[in-house]
């Protein structure tokens, strides 16, 4: 129920590889180290390969990264996200504008 | 007519830790009465949603209160009531909050909140809100019987 975070820098990129459960109660650091990689960092990408659970809290932090990238004419990018994940998206009509990179069928094993 | 009812309640913390708490119980619960993968997941998001904004209530109100869940096991379907004793907020204003992101909105105006009550609406079959005392959100989902039925469980012989 935990949420970890591993930071990738170099030059202007920056990715995060996050692994864990995003909701009420680890979004707010995920929140933090995010917007200060857009802020920094011409293109961002976060990895959700390991994510196995995400709710509208996490909805929206990533909707705080892009109104933040657009703002600084960054990129801003999630690749590699979990069906169930990603259908929080599709449903909600996120995956419209948010820029979203391979999603993985069934999950991880 | 008679009907097999059980009943499970919970008391939590309105703190946000205890939302995967919450999670972890109605898999159970759901794992339980045969729901399937997929429904689950729809379960653990709308109940952490729920619980979620009665975590947000009793922060706002610097409240230390605690959050009630019970938990309806009928034959045909589990109904989730989670319920926070704290204010009551604006319904009115809250439904015309709701909804999904609608492409012709421009993006500073995009909300950050508020995709949580549209999410329970999605994910469950039924949704009610009452606020007259606190607020209380009474959602059901619905057993549908899958083709394969509930003892097709694959055991694995091998070892």
């Amino acid at each position: 129920m935990n949420l970890h975070i591993d930071d990738h820098q170099e030059g202007n990129y920056g990715m995060l590889k996050l692994s864990g459960e995003i909701d009420a109660y680890t979004a707010p650091q995920l929140k933090e180290k995010l917007l200060t990689l857009v802020e920094e960092k011409e293109s961002v990408e976060v990895d959700l390969t390991k994510v196995s659970y995400m709710d509208s809290t996490g909805l929206g932090v990533f909707i705080s990264a892009l109104k933040l990238s657009k703002e600084k004419d960054h990129n801003f990018k999630l690749i590699n996200l979990q069906e169930n994940v990603y259908r929080l998206f599709n449903i909600t009509g996120l995956n419209e504008v948010i820029n979203i990179e391979n999603t993985i069928k069934g999950g991880l094993s | 007519m008679k009907q097999a009812f059980d009943f499970v309640e919970m008391k939590l913390p309105a703190k946000s830790e205890f939302v995967g708490v919450l999670r972890l119980t109605i898999s159970g619960v759901a794992n339980r009465m045969g729901f399937s993968y997929e429904e689950i997941e729809d379960l653990k998001v709308a109940t952490s949603e729920a619980i979620t904004n009665a975590v947000n209530h009793a922060y706002y109100e610097e409240g230390t209160g605690e959050v009630t869940i019970g938990f309806g096991l009928y034959e045909d379907r589990l109904e989730v009531m989670v319920a926070d004793r704290g204010g009551s907020f604006d319904l009115k204003e809250v439904k015309e909050q709701i909804g999904p992101y609608d492409e012709k909105e421009s993006i500073e105006d995009m909300r950050e909140g508020g995709f949580g009550l549209f999410l329970i609406d999605a994910l469950m079959d039924k949704v009610e809100i009452n606020n007259n005392h606190g607020v209380i959100v009474l959602m059901t989902k619905f057993l549908y019987e899958n083709e394969v039925g509930q003892n097709d469980d694959q055991i694995s012989t091998t070892q």
